[in-house]
């Protein structure tokens, strides 16, 4: 099998263009999420993602066809609308946030299979490929698809990267931010929209079910790795990228596998190897670290 | 000249009302101690003053000028318990965000800034903590890292939220140190403060406050046991400056 993906990813351009975007997009991913890691806003990047489907949904129905960046229009409206409604309620009403959170995200991704199963119904609508926005199809990808996702991950990541230092105080301090003149209402809205963007751009090759996931795992792996947030960041985008690349890799040359499932589960192993060796906190520094302070009590106690 | 003035400053939680009619000016150059029970205002009053709360009205002048951060002429330390400790980063780094507002967009600190970062750690005796995750420090060491990033902010006046609780008594001494220091270089600390006992000793002007401005002027005129009395209400340990203490009622 590993025979099968290098000659994919050495001889077949199509193939090359699919990884290629999967990887950007890992490390769109693994950046932005760090960020929303560290803001506690996890959760946002899951309802962000349920919430993109009856977008896509209503796009297709408006326009009869699927044009990629039409359709991701939609998800970003219906992404930002759902953000809107999760701060609305939070701030006007006694619901606390996880329910509100939970509430939208079921709502908006329940009238999204709706929408969907309506239009599969149609006729032609089940070639719409609709479908391979829930779990992800990195292979159906036309080039013209590739092109929007790349270059919008690309753009998020310029970003990131000259945003870096305003993030950084913005999430650890944010009346400090304020009171250092950066214009805090701006930047947290900017974070959102590139976040929700994120998602969306992610959600035909990953699915808007387990989107969140890329965003999240490399950030919380990467965090066992270093105490520093350019490292951390760092290391989330190579994560989220080797995630993206393995995930696309195996899905194109086996038919049929979605991409998503198989892009979590690769970030799921690097979790797991993060969570067991990772030398900030990692299980294993932890328990030598017990082991160390049990046999110096030992011997102080003699 | 007046380092703050506030002209009928109104603040409301959910309709109800936290702060009403505060009208207040801090004179230039002083150490003032903002004092009051719990639930006073103590810690609004700042917000709000630097526009973190949303006021419901209220003129906020700094130096003579409407208050705005792109002055950069206010420094300020928040409650220690009001960030992440666990956020992935260390000590010369959270006081270099205190050059962030002088550094401007998409660039990276300078070896000027670094360099005042470092010379403000070594200020606070936190010289060899640079590289510290800020989670690996002490209580004290923490407050005293708020404390170096507030200055270097270089700013005129400084407000600081309750800066001596939960601190070791060497973090107090540094604290105060640097207090007086920046006092003697003709800035002003503004600090809200919780420990009656030390008004007297660290303070020149004093703001007692509950809900609104119940006396504002120079401690020994204001630090009374009449005034206080009424600022706290019913009951009050009160310590007399020799030390003993007494239940008032």
């Amino acid at each position: 099998m590993i025979q099968d993906m290098w000659n994919a990813l050495l001889h077949q351009p199509n193939t090359q263009w699919v990884v290629l975007s999967t990887m950007l997009l890992g490390i769109a991913s693994g950046v932005l999420g760090s960020f929303a890691l560290l803001k506690k806003q996890s959760l946002i990047g899951d309802a962000v993602a349920h919430a993109a489907l009856p977008g896509i949904c209503i796009s297709y129905l408006l326009i009869g066809e699927k044009q990629l960046l039409v359709l991701l229009l939609g998800a970003t409206a219906t992404g930002l609308l759902a953000t809107y409604l999760i701060q609305l309620i939070t701030t006007t009403t006694r619901i606390k946030k996880d329910a509100a959170i939970c509430l939208i995200l079921s709502v908006f991704f329940g009238t999204g299979i709706v929408l969907l199963s309506r239009i599969t119904q149609q006729a032609g609508g089940n070639k719409s490929g609709l479908d391979h926005f829930i779990f992800g199809q990195a292979a159906a990808m036309t080039r013209d698809d590739v092109y929007t996702m790349a270059g919008a991950a690309g753009g998020l990541i310029l970003i990131a990267f000259l945003l870096f230092k305003e993030w950084k105080l913005l999430i650890f301090d944010p009346d400090f931010a304020k009171n250092s003149g950066l214009p805090v209402g701006l930047l947290e809205t900017l974070f959102s929209t590139l976040l929700v963007i994120t998602v969306v751009i992610g959600i035909q090759a990953v699915g808007v079910i387990l989107m969140a996931a890329l965003l999240i795992i490399p950030a919380i792996s990467a965090r066992y790795w270093t105490d520093r947030l350019g490292w951390m960041v760092i290391i989330a985008g190579a994560i989220g990228a080797c995630s993206g690349i393995v995930g696309a890799l195996i899905s194109t040359i086996s038919t049929g596998l979605a991409t998503g499932p198989l892009i979590v589960v690769t970030a799921a192993g690097c979790f797991i190897f993060s969570f067991i060796i990772g030398p900030k906190r990692g299980l294993i520094q932890k328990l030598m670290a017990h082991h160390v302070s049990a046999e110096r009590l030992k011997e102080e106690s003699l | 000249m007046e380092a703050l003035n506030v002209k009928d400053l109104q603040v409301a939680y959910d309709r109800k009302a936290v702060l009403e009619q505060v009208e207040l000016s801090i004179p230039k150059g002083s150490l003032t101690a903002i004092v009051g029970p719990n639930g006073a205002g103590k810690s609004t009053l700042i917000k709000a003053i630097l526009g973190m709360l949303k006021r419901s009205s209220g003129q906020i002048s700094i130096l003579g000028k409407p208050y705005s951060p792109k002055n950069r002429n206010v420094g300020y330390v928040p409650q220690r318990g009001s960030v992440d400790w666990d956020f992935p980063t260390n000590a010369l780094d959270v006081i270099l965000m205190g050059r962030y507002g002088h550094i401007g967009w998409f660039k990276r600190p300078s070896k000027q800034d670094i360099m005042l970062a470092k010379e403000a750690l070594h200020k606070l005796g936190m010289a060899d903590y640079a590289d510290r995750q800020i989670r690996q420090l002490s209580g004290g060491q923490q407050q005293r890292i708020f404390l170096a990033r507030a200055l270097v902010q270089d700013a005129e006046v400084y407000f600081m939220d309750e800066p001596f609780v939960g601190v070791d008594a060497k973090t107090e001494k540094a604290i105060i140190d640097l207090l007086r220091e920046l006092k003697h270089k003709g800035k002003t600390v503004i600090v809200v403060h919780h420990d009656l006992q030390t008004v007297l000793e660290y303070f020149d002007h004093t703001l007692l406050l509950n809900r609104t401005v119940i006396a504002n002027g120079p401690t020994e005129q204001v630090f009374t046991k009449d005034l206080l009395q009424k600022t706290y209400g019913g009951t009050l340990a009160f310590f007399s400056p020799t030390g003993d203490k007494r239940v008032m009622s």
